[in-house]
């Protein structure tokens, strides 16, 4: 029986929602096609201790790497080791996560193993020995279905397509060779953005503002509401925000910034321009808080509320820290 | 510093996506076509980089159905010296298209390959990556910082959170992010001159996919919501509903 493979990716030494994300995934291939869960993990020396909770997610084998440098991402060191491993398995698949890391990893891996890759999956369809995906194309203006002739299948997973999953179960934790040679590209540090916010592609709450918010000091509002949410929430914005300076370009969300599928979007003062409307309308719940009644992004929402935006997020913020003050 | 660009000839952002009837890819009637967003910025760092250097060249290359060759003029007016369209219909397999384009640029001298971070047509992000691979040379993707100096470059990539610094040694394969520069617009000059630069056709076959494309669809149509109310009068309402009904806080 062929196993499934799952890059899961160690940041801040925590194997964080990507890595539970993607070894849930792979559990649920591993089970369609009958074989293992295998988990490959690089990282600094202490990796061991954050990769073996992944047995929780239904990681079977959890083959640890650990090497000083691997503190940061290492592209060559990383695609190195991840295609030795998926050669010497048999694997029906190879998933990453669709992260910064993830996206720049695994095209490295496949040219290394010679397949094809599937990017930003968000579904996927195991019968037979034949693996089908659905990635979004056009921003998600419209949904390509792939299938998969030759093994293994690579693919990275969009965040937030498959919540973790905890079962019972703990995962082997073995050692791997990492080597020592020096690879060409190097990354030497991480520069942390001003502010410590999760980043939009990974949330499952995202807050957006548009020009409705009239500059860029009213953002404090918005601000308040995503404190108000919790650790999951976060900013996200429009392109005419961005480009007009308002706010960083990491934020927007649109064909041009990020696609998300978060659990809920806010869209505070945005009237929904096409190219916005693709990137979110994967959220499951969209809510629209907009003045104009008519504004395109109402004919997506699940909810909306027509009116003063600086009369109703701050009423929206406190009725939230009330309910989870209850709670 | 001798660059290579590679780009895209895409629909534009503002495209309303209909599915051919055949559903393997869109209706392109109506549909305006352009350079790849993204392209730009990494044809505008080959510029800069020719011009201040005060030699060599940029060259594009493209893989992609005859009408490239329009976004292929595009670039030469915005400043590079000669374009290659490899010609044919093109692939949803991006390993497909990295083995086509490297195939083109061995055999080229080159310090600097750059792409957009991706096409905003397919979305794959994949290219890059694998042409570097490929050749056989760093690469940094999604950088919005670059400074070069002595064959040596220091990228900075965006990642979650903030940016990596990564270092490598030229010749490298660099993929723009937005922000990376200013793309400059096409001016009269510009156009007049890229009709006389040289643009070379030529056939290629892409390499058989072990990826099949099996359809491509329209989202579902969003079920129909519901306005809440108006004013902050609403919000417990909403707020209700988001616990009660879709249970999402």
């Amino acid at each position: 029986m062929p196993d499934v493979l799952a890059y899961a990716e160690i940041r801040d030494g925590v194997a964080g929602k990507p890595a539970r994300e993607v070894v849930t995934a792979a559990r649920e291939m591993a089970d369609s096609v009958g074989g293992a869960v295998h988990v490959l993990v690089v990282g600094p020396p202490g990796t061991e201790m954050a990769a073996a909770g992944l047995g929780e997610f239904g990681a079977d084998r959890i083959l640890v790497g650990e090497r000083e440098d691997l503190a940061l991402y290492q592209p060559g060191v990383s695609s190195e080791i991840v295609s030795r491993v998926t050669q010497e398995g048999d694997y029906a698949a190879v998933l990453f996560p669709a992260t910064a890391r993830g996206k720049d990893l695994a095209p490295r891996v496949a040219v290394r193993v010679a397949r094809p890759l599937a990017t930003d999956v968000i579904g996927f369809d195991v019968s037979e020995d034949e693996i089908s995906v659905r990635r979004p194309m056009y921003a998600g203006k419209a949904i390509a279905t792939l299938r998969f002739t030759a093994s293994p299948a690579l693919l990275t997973l969009r965040a937030n397509v498959c919540p973790p999953q905890r079962r019972d179960g703990a995962g082997s934790v073995e050692r791997i060779d990492v080597g020592s040679a020096q690879p060409r590209t190097r990354v030497t540090a991480f520069e942390a953005g001003d502010r410590d916010q999760l980043d939009v592609a990974e949330a499952t709450i995202i807050v957006s503002g548009g020009r409705g918010l009239q500059n860029a000091e009213n953002w404090n509002l918005l601000e308040d509401l995503v404190s108000a949410l919790g650790d999951e929430a976060t900013l996200g914005a429009s392109r005419a925000v961005v480009d007009a300076g308002w706010r960083p370009h990491s934020e927007q969300v649109g064909q041009t910034g990020k696609t998300v599928s978060p659990n809920l979007y806010f869209a505070v003062g945005i009237s929904g321009a096409i190219q916005h409307l693709a990137g979110m309308r994967t959220a499951k719940v969209i809510v629209a808080i907009n003045r104009d009644a008519d504004a395109p992004i109402f004919g997506v929402a699940d909810y909306g509320v027509v009116g003063d935006l600086f009369e109703i997020v701050p009423r929206l913020t406190e009725e939230i820290r009330r309910i989870r003050q209850e709670a | 510093m001798n660059t290579i660009v590679c780009v895209k000839r895409v629909p534009d952002s503002a495209t309303r996506v209909k599915v051919s009837s055949v559903g393997v890819g869109i209706d392109p009637a109506g549909v305006k076509f352009v350079l790849n967003p993204y392209d730009e910025f990494a044809l505008e760092e080959a510029i800069r980089r020719v011009e201040a250097d005060g030699g060599g060249t940029v060259t594009v290359i493209s893989v992609g159905p005859p009408a490239t060759a329009e976004a292929l003029r595009q670039a030469l007016a915005m400043g590079a010296d000669e374009a290659v369209l490899l010609r044919c219909e093109g692939s949803h397999d991006g390993l497909a298209v990295a083995r086509a384009l490297a195939a083109e640029i061995r055999g080229r001298e080159f310090d600097l390959i750059l792409f957009g971070k991706q096409a905003i047509d397919d979305d794959n992000m994949q290219v890059p990556q694998m042409v570097a691979e490929l050749l056989d040379v760093p690469c940094a993707t999604v950088v919005v910082g670059l400074e070069i100096s002595g064959g040596k470059a220091v990228a900075q990539r965006e990642v979650e959170g903030g940016h990596e610094v990564v270092e490598f040694t030229l010749p490298a394969v660099v993929s723009a992010q937005k922000g990376l520069n200013e793309p400059r617009y096409p001016n009269l000059k510009g156009i007049m001159a890229a009709k006389k630069k040289p643009l070379e056709e030529k056939d290629v076959t892409l390499a058989p996919s072990t990826l099949e494309f099996v359809s491509l669809e329209e989202p579902p149509a969003p079920a129909a919501g519901r306005i809440i109310g108006t004013g902050a009068e609403a919000v417990p309402d909403l707020v209700a509903a988001l616990r009660e009904e879709a249970k999402v806080l």
